[in-house]
């Protein structure tokens, strides 16, 4: 039935297509079976989530949609644009609405060490639902594999990201989405699956293929379920960690062979819209490179009646002003990816570039060209920021050139960035191939205000924890977690998990320690460069911090009186995860130059030198009477039979 | 080992090894010494070649241009320097964040037990500055070193200007893989023992600092810079470490290799390397060079500041630029290029350092010994003591010939006596334990009472408890078991015999130097002690074979061998300076060679002593 409800839906969006040619994306008459049980779960589903947000770092997502609220209005100059640009969003009731539905947007961040940060993020939203186990076998703009991937799986949520390098968060302050270094994939699967495992183990295969990347070496030994740290960003009630699975990889190295998949899921690929931006010689020539896919269930409208899937795919990079050449403070699209922008990709519905402006206020930092009259306020991650926009889809941005060479030329290397609330590094500490120990360092930068983060450290089984030894201190006093959740390794099988509630001073510096002893391996388990040590993921520390705007309460900077008297509580705190840099641990290494040699000596002297000085030590050597002769035998036996003593 | 189940073949062989006991002896020890000479004739040893294959085939260009501009800026720190009379910091870090590093400090206190009069220090107060050079697109996990000592005078300032210099030729280069660390480290060894400390976040010798702020995950390689001239002749490696441990020798290797490319003279143990190997001075230029470096081995004292990396299984070495009369010189930017060279290949590692030799000597720079040429030598020298302890044994086993009652002696024989031999054996012990305790306990109090300064006091203080220990009264066994008999002494000595077996295999498997030269002392000593000798002759000998006096011949021997000869006063001062920097040496980077002598080897010493005026 709902199949043939597809097939249907299908004929409507050709005729669709064919007809209505400037509306890009395809719409939807009839609401499917599907869509009328969602419509009656999901006040309830509302609810639970809100409830969340109350206590749980799930605000991210809270936070993201406020961040979107705000641009809508603060913007006043932004609407009338958007309202041209993206008819889809203020057409009236009466017009079906698309199902599909894609945006792109690039944020420029220039950065106070004159280096600049380019954020890509590219969403495609597609309002279709088979979480109650309908199959769709239409794809427009959502990618096919994907959708596959989620339908099979039973998926509900999926992120994953692949990085190449370490985000440096005294430099460059918080990324907008957080990234470990290597591979990190973390999956809610759906209440309704039984075999969790089996299916995180075919799902990870399947990645694999799809990302080409080294996703099946993830198996039960890097495998854990976190209790606390990771909650489902998307709605959906389910929090029962049983479903699910977070693994990283912090050893994979992300490549062109990496981008390209990612680059194929995009609508357009990289032959329109931003997308034309990502060459990889140039990606991959910068200090920190990292790309995701995150897909999850978001509601489709203010109501919350149907549920759609939001494919996300964000692209982060960092170029670097020393390794670049020249070192002049300057930065163009040009130099920065070899490429300037011609058109929106026409599949998208809005596509921007946003330049951030806001430690420029007046200009006297850097100068931008083409300047444009277009600005937005959001406020992102705890902190009000303003931007200049560009709006692909106007073919005024491009000028007369028709094309778009954005050019930030700094003017003075002034200003300090403010320090992040929040930042953490790990080290071992000890020398010697037996034992060790762990450091992790957290950082509360925030003058006044303490707040709570949350700690997640995943070790692998052969450094072998001593959790007796674990100790949290700040300032000196033992610093009592609230909450703690072990997991013992297993060797072999599964590694430790360790989540630990603490609360931060302010101020201050936290430091969590842990004693391990160094596991010696089988020599089949070595890899193939066991001199190179092995690693140990990044811990995750995932924490609501105050904000930033709350902070500076006594600065009425420009700003009414009337405003600022009470903190604001909307944006009291904001979530941000941060991870550490991953370890790299030398484990008790046998030197497999000779194992034949040493096999064979070993050998040789246990046998022949342990054996016989044994024999001489223990035993009394006398010297032997001569045998007597046969008759003398003879004689011998029958003096025995007779009973007599022999001779 | 048939041979040795049969009876009569046993007996046999256990006469001839007992029968022509002294005759083998002396042949092991003349071998073990014809042995070890012969380790640095060229044809018995190997050449050098790179294991590493990471570092082998991989080309790199050398593109280092600013060798003036690096003099430039040292001349500036010198100022600067001069200004502060002492560590720059504030310079350095600007300097250093205008190259695009991330800065971090690190402060240091350090009271020493006694003041360093050879370094005029007692109360160490220093600034460790250094600065990371993020690798792009690294994840902060593995490290390299540069690093290069602030050095009072006017030092060490060409190396610092290098050093920046580097730095900012490194840091526009987009091809590392690794971080790496240029660090300007105080008041030479303390400094780096407490940077290594603070970046390890380990505390070993109970010194103050301040924790690190920046870290590079795990330090794969290190080199120590010291430059103080705008050119020079040739380049020095030094690979001694504390307690004796050496690099890698693809270290080595890679440096060998770069000079050889770029065309530098490079040295070790300050000694070219000759062609002549075949004539006696090509021969005897060899031998210099490998005793040059068994004495500096065997002092086990970090020879540079690289020498505190290898306690953390941290591949280092220093490299000193040195400007004597020769007429080609080298300029700045040919070292500059010669570094730049090594750490590109530094930065191809995939994996550690350990494709290639941790135990060698070196009796030129392209040539090494192994531990497989070596450690016979040090055997043939072993054997002696296990052959005298087999002697020893089959006397004791085996019941003297004319016995009338023999039930009576075997019974005797079975139970020697414990008393009298582990008397000797506490009482020597003890002596060690005083000698390694009290100098720097009773400094204060020998200040007080004698017209000395505390160093003088403490190594003063050091000798006069050795000498006392020579008075102790050493027949307590007489009061205990009445008269020492025969037998007495005998287990005394194959106890002695096997203890110092024992004490210098483990010795020369750790440190092969000090292992060696010790054997070469206290092995004839050992083979011949008995209380029958003339006892004058025997305690002359016995004092001159001495530890403390092997000491004393070290330092003569090496100042020869540095061809800076010393009359013995100045030799008899540098001995004194030499014991203080040896106790200083311990109490402040945790070298081994003082307890090892004081607790172990000297008790060992007395042992025989005791031994010889047995009554």
């Amino acid at each position: 039935m709902a199949g043939r409800r597809c097939s249907s839906s299908v004929l409507l969006l050709i005729l669709w297509s064919l007809s209505v040619f400037i509306v890009v994306s395809s719409q939807e008459t009839t609401p499917t079976g599907g869509h009328h049980e969602v419509a009656a779960d999901n006040p309830q589903t509302t609810t639970e989530t809100e409830q969340q947000t109350a206590e749980q770092p799930a605000v991210e997502e809270r936070e993201w949609k406020a961040t979107e609220v705000e641009k809508a209005t603060l913007g006043d100059a932004e609407t009338d644009k958007q309202a041209t640009s993206a008819p889809g969003s203020v057409t009236p009731s009466s017009v079906p609405r698309p199902k599909d539905d894609f945006q792109e947007e690039l944020v420029i961040r220039p950065l106070h060490s004159g280096d600049i940060y380019a954020s890509f993020q590219f969403r495609t939203l597609w309002e279709t639902d088979f979480m109650k186990g309908n199959k769709v076998s239409h794809y427009r703009l959502f990618p096919k594999s994907l959708g596959q991937v989620i339908s099979k799986f039973s998926v509900r949520e999926l992120h994953i990201s692949f990085t190449q390098g370490y985000w440096r968060t005294m430099q460059w302050g918080q990324p907008f989405l957080p990234s470990p270094p290597g591979a990190e994939l973390w999956v809610w699967f759906q209440d309704t699956v039984t075999d969790v495992d089996g299916m995180w183990k075919e799902l990870t295969n399947v990645l694999s293929g799809i990302f080409c990347a080294s996703l099946n070496f993830i198996d039960s030994t890097n495998t854990v379920q976190p209790s606390a740290s990771f909650k489902p960003l998307g709605i959906g009630n389910v929090t029962d960690h049983r479903f699910l699975r977070y693994a990283t990889l912090p050893r994979e190295i992300v490549c062109t062979e990496n981008l390209t998949p990612w680059k194929k899921l995009l609508p357009c690929g990289s032959k329109a819209g931003l997308a034309i931006l990502l060459k990889s010689e140039k990606l991959f020539h910068s200090s920190f490179h990292s790309q995701a896919v995150h897909i999850r269930p978001v509601c489709q409208d203010q109501d919350c009646k149907t549920t759609s899937w939001e494919l996300r795919q964000t692209l982060n990079v960092i170029f670097d002003l020393h390794t670049s050449g020249q070192g002049k403070r300057e930065w163009s699209l040009f130099k920065m990816f070899s490429r300037t922008l011609t058109e929106a990709c026409p599949l998208a519905s809005s596509s921007k570039v946003y330049i951030d402006i806001t430690d420029d206020p007046q200009g006297d930092q850097f100068e931008l060209t083409p300047a444009t009259p277009l600005l937005s306020q959001a406020v992102v991650m705890g902190d009000r920021r303003t931007f200049s926009v560009y709006d692909l889809t106007q073919q005024i941005t491009f000028g007369t050139m028709r094309s778009l060479n954005l050019l930030i030329r700094w003017k003075s290397s002034e200003g300090h960035m403010l320090r992040p609330l929040l930042h953490a590094e790990r080290y071992v500490a000890g020398y010697g191939l037996q034992t060790g120990e762990i450091h992790t360092l957290m950082y509360n930068n925030h003058p006044y205000r303490s707040f709570p983060v949350l700690l997640l450290d995943s070790v692998p089984w052969y450094l072998r924890l001593y959790i007796h030894t674990l100790t949290v201190t700040s300032k000196g006093k033992e610093n009592t977690p609230s909450y703690i959740h072990y997991q013992p390794s297993k060797d072999r099988v599964r590694p430790h998990l360790l989540e630990m509630l603490v609360q931060l001073p302010p101020n201050s510096v936290t430091e969590v320690t842990v004693q391990f002893e160094r596991a010696l391996l089988k020599w089949t388990e070595y890899t193939p460069d066991p001199n190179h040590g092995f690693y140990v993921g990044s811990s995750v520390i995932s924490s609501l911090v105050p904000s930033i705007v709350a902070m500076d309460t006594n600065s009425s900077q420009e700003r009414p009186l009337f405003s600022n008297f009470f903190p604001c509580k909307e944006e009291s705190s904001y979530f941000v995860r941060i991870y550490t840099e991953p370890l790299l641990v030398n484990l008790p290494t046998p030197d497999f130059s000779m194992p034949y040699n040493v096999i064979c000596l070993t050998c040789t002297v246990v046998a022949v030198g342990y054996g016989s000085l044994y024999n001489l030590l223990t035993r009394s050597f006398q010297i032997e009477e001569p045998s007597p002769g046969l008759a003398k035998r003879i004689a011998n036996i029958i003096r025995k039979m007779r009973g007599v003593p022999p001779l | 080992m048939g041979l040795l189940s049969d009876p009569n073949r046993r007996q046999a062989l256990i006469s001839l090894l007992t029968r022509l006991n002294a005759p083998i002896c002396m042949v092991c020890y003349m071998a073990g010494v014809a042995w070890f000479m012969g380790l640095a004739f060229e044809p018995f040893t190997l050449r050098t070649y790179m294991s590493e294959n990471a570092m082998g085939s991989t080309m790199v260009e050398e593109r280092f241009p600013a060798g003036e501009r690096a003099l430039a800026t040292g001349r500036e720190f010198a100022a600067h320097k001069k200004k502060a009379d002492g560590m720059p910091v504030d310079w350095l870090v600007k300097t250093m964040q205008a190259r695009g590093l991330e800065v971090f400090t690190q402060s240091f206190t350090r009271k020493l037990p006694f003041p360093d009069e050879n370094k005029e220090r007692y109360l160490v107060k220093g600034t460790n500055v250094y600065g990371i050079l993020r690798a792009p697109r690294a994840p902060r996990t593995e490290a390299l070193v540069l690093s290069a000592p602030c050095s009072p005078g006017d030092n060490n300032n060409q190396a610092v200007g290098l050093l920046l210099g580097l730095a900012q030729y490194f840091r526009n280069q987009i091809f590392w893989a690794k971080d790496i660390i240029f660090l300007v480290n105080e008041h030479d060894l303390i400094g780096m023992q407490a940077w290594l400390e603070g970046y390890h976040h380990t505390n070993t010798t109970g010194m103050d600092w301040s924790p690190l702020q920046g870290r590079g995950g795990s330090i794969q390689a290190a080199l120590s810079l010291e430059l103080s001239s705008d050119v020079i002749t040739s380049l020095d490696l030094v690979l001694e470490g504390l307690n004796g441990q050496l690099p890698n020798l693809d270290l080595a290797n890679l440096f060998y290799a770069f000079c050889q490319k770029i065309g530098v003279l490079c040295t070790i143990q300050g000694k070219l390397q000759r062609n002549d190997w075949d004539s006696v001075s090509g021969y005897s230029h060899a031998v210099q060079t490998m005793m040059l470096m068994v004495m500096k081995q065997a002092s086990g004292r970090p020879w540079g500041d690289h020498g505190l990396f290898l306690r953390y299984h941290i591949e280092a070495a220093t490299i000193k630029g040195i400007n004597s009369f020769r007429q080609f010189k080298t300029d700045t930017t040919t070292i500059g290029r010669l570094l730049e060279g090594m750490y590109r290949k530094l930065n191809n590692l995939l994996e550690r350092l350990h494709q290639s030799y941790f135990f060698y000597l070196m009796p030129s720079l392209s040539h090494f010994v192994s531990i497989g040429y070596y450690m016979p030598a040090f055997g043939l020298l072993a054997v002696i003591l296990l052959l005298r302890a087999l002697d020893l044994w089959v006397q004791l086993v085996t019941p003297p010939q004319r016995t009338e009652d023999g039930v009576a002696d075997i019974e005797q024989q079975s139970s020697p006596e414990v008393l009298p031999v582990l008397t000797p054996l506490v009482i020597s012990h003890l002596t060690g334990v005083a000698l390694y305790i009290l100098p720097i306990r009773f400094q204060d109090m020998a200040v007080e009472h004698f017209p000395v300064s505390e160093t003088e006091a403490v190594v003063l203080t050091a000798i006069a408890i050795y000498t006392a220990g020579l008075a102790l009264p050493h027949n307590t066994h007489r009061l205990l078991a009445g008269e020492g008999t025969e037998q007495g002494w005998k287990v005394l000595k194959l106890v002695a015999v096997l203890y110092l077996a024992v004490l210098l295999g483990c010795t020369a498997l750790i440190n092969f130097s000090l292992g060696f030269i010790l054997a070469l002392t206290l092995v004839p000593v050992a083979a011949f002690v008995t209380p029958h000798v003339p006892k004058v002759l025997s305690a002359f000998i016995l004092v001159i074979l001495s530890p403390a006096c092997t000491l004393l011949f070290s330092v003569f021997f090496f100042q020869e061998l540095q061809e800076m000869p010393v009359s013995f006063q100045e030799g008899w001062l540098l001995y004194l300076s030499v014991i203080s920097q040896g106790i200083l040496d311990h109490s402040l980077y945790g070298s081994l060679v003082y307890p090892l002598i004081a607790l172990l080897v000297y008790p060992c010493w007395l042992l025989f002593w005791n031994i010889l005026f047995w009554k």
